[in-house]
């Protein structure tokens, strides 16, 4: 008898990951230089993996509290308000989660209704559409322009907003463009939000990595504190994409049903990881400035990089990603991106994986070693000089 | 512009060797800039110079050998340690003197090619010294870490995967 397919329709219906195809292309060839990963170089700072192996030894062994341990909670409230000027009380308006992606889902999950609308910025983070059909939303996106920088504009968010948006989702400062919004461009965004009554799920994992503006929060908007859910976490700026941890803040009402439906999916965040996350967020000030210190010097060089080989290459405010233009090349992104993989073993990103609108450029991370950086440049500029 | 000079020493305090060309690219100046920069931390002793960690041991048989000698000194009038200080930090065997708070005087770092080279510094030497009350001196038999870099770390390989969101 024929068996049918056990996978659900919905699931089914997800599209496969374009940098998952692109991973696979990479791993099977030998001496890549890669600027695709999406993570820092550093490993983690040296006290917050004794502090973790101090927790180890006094036995901090089993489950914490559902919304993360309070210790945790106050520093990350106090950090927040420390370093961005946003206030938010530890008991019940902080949630840790598994990574920023968990906080991403359970947002989503917490707050949308089937057919409502979320808008996703794109070139964007792979994850938000998915997630967002998963909640039983519909994802729409906006397709940001290279000539704003591929910055959201008010005018985009217009555009897009139905009867049936209920929420977007920013990515400050984005991945995979690196573009960072200044409090000005914040406050023009905010006032269309308002006006359509929208959620914002405010991904900010990035905020530590920004290099010329201070960072803006957005719930430090006024008005906007009410209306955001404020993702973040420990991956990027303190080195720790392993330990999968990452927070949410945002209103009461919608915090405590995160909560609930975390304590049904994931029980906690894993013990050690929160435990090392507490040193971070006690002593990790001078790693994090450190590494900042570092990205902004490789952003310099490979941005001067590109520009010197004739890929225009707008200077990134903040992550670790730089986003050129290949369009002189004549290469689509994905052509580019596999014929310098097979000619010069170096790995790019293409741009189209994050958006119909990342077609023409291509994502390089420079967290990356000052030394293979500047091999991996004199290969692009090689790749590029025979056809341009 | 002294924000500027820490940074471009901070970057060569690591690798002394790194072209200017680079550093104008990380720091966001010209070549011209760079250069008047370390010329500018020269001349005002800075940069005292710039010298190469070296492994010996990866080309030569013989290892050297290094002792750390806590010294104990009579200081003299008028003039403190200072003075006991640069007899002992003349000898070109002494690679490093320090003051030192605590049970001993001076903490002075020697380099030889045997342990009965540097023995025989000690004693016809340094122990020699009017000013000199007494010497312990610890041979160093192992180097972890050596001017904040750790040696035979050959851990450097990329733990990442190759791509990734």
């Amino acid at each position: 008898m024929k068996k049918t397919s056990f996978v659900s329709k919905q699931a089914d219906s997800l599209q496969p990951s374009g940098i998952r195809r692109f991973f696979d292309l990479a791993a099977q060839m030998e001496d890549v230089i890669s600027l695709g990963v999406g993570e820092p170089d550093f490993v983690t700072p040296w006290s917050f993996i004794e502090h973790s192996f101090h927790a180890l030894e006094q036995g901090y062994t089993s489950y914490t509290e559902n919304a993360g341990m309070i210790d945790l909670r106050e520093e990350i409230s106090n950090y927040l308000l420390g370093s961005f000027g946003v206030n938010y009380d530890a008991e019940k308006e902080v949630v840790v989660t598994v990574g920023a992606s968990q906080a991403i889902d359970l947002a989503l999950r917490a707050t949308v209704n089937p057919g409502e609308e979320v808008l996703v910025v794109e070139p964007g983070f792979v994850a938000y559409v998915p997630t967002v059909s998963l909640a039983g939303g519909t994802p729409v996106t906006i397709q940001t322009r290279p000539e704003d920088d591929f910055k959201l504009t008010p005018q985009l968010i217009e555009e897009a907003v139905t009867p049936r948006t209920k929420a977007i989702i920013l990515c400050n400062p984005n991945n995979p463009t690196g573009a960072a919004l200044s409090r000005k461009e914040l406050e023009d965004l905010a006032n269309v939000v308002e006006k359509h009554d929208l959620l914002v799920l405010s991904d900010e994992i990035y905020a530590e990595l920004t290099y010329e503006d201070v960072h803006t929060s957005f719930p430090a908007i006024k008005g906007m504190k009410e209306r955001t859910v404020l993702i973040s976490g420990f991956s990027k700026a303190f080195a720790m994409t392993g330990w999968r941890l990452g927070y949410a803040t945002g209103p009461q009402e919608i915090i405590e049903t995160m909560v609930k439906i975390h304590q049904y999916t994931m029980m906690c965040a894993p013990t050690i990881a929160q435990h090392a996350a507490l040193e971070a967020m006690k002593n990790g000030k001078p790693s994090v400035d450190h590494m900042m210190k570092s990205y902004k010097q490789r952003r310099n060089f490979i941005v001067s990089s590109f520009n010197e080989m004739g890929l225009e290459c707008p200077n990134p405010g903040g992550a670790f990603y730089a986003f050129p233009s290949i369009r002189e090349t004549g290469l689509s992104s994905a052509e580019f991106a596999e014929e310098l993989l097979q000619e010069e073993q170096v790995a790019v990103v293409p741009g189209d994986v994050f958006g119909e609108s990342g077609e023409g450029f291509v994502r390089c991370s420079y967290a990356t070693s000052l030394k293979q950086l500047d091999e991996a440049m004199r290969r692009m500029k090689r790749f590029v000089e025979k056809r341009v | 512009m002294q924000e500027q000079e820490v940074e471009i020493l901070q970057l060569i305090e690591k690798n002394a060797n790194m072209e200017p060309s680079k550093i104008a690219k990380l720091m966001n100046i010209t070549e011209d800039e760079v250069r008047q920069l370390l010329r500018g931390l020269e001349e005002k002793k800075a940069i005292l110079g710039y010298s190469t960690l070296i492994d010996w041991a990866k080309v030569i048989q013989q290892e050297e050998v290094t002792a750390m000698v806590d010294v104990k000194v009579q200081p003299a009038r008028g003039v403190g340690f200072d003075k006991v200080a640069e007899r002992i930090y003349r000898f070109p065997e002494v690679k490093a003197v320090y003051l030192m708070s605590g049970a001993y005087d001076l903490s002075v770092s020697v380099e030889g090619k045997t342990m009965m080279e540097i023995g025989r510094f000690i004693s016809e030497k340094l122990s020699a010294l009017d000013s000199v009350l007494s010497t312990t001196t610890h041979f160093i038999l192992k180097r972890y870490k050596h001017d904040g870099i750790i040696l035979e770390d050959d851990d450097d390989n990329d733990k990442r995967m190759v791509v990734s969101p």
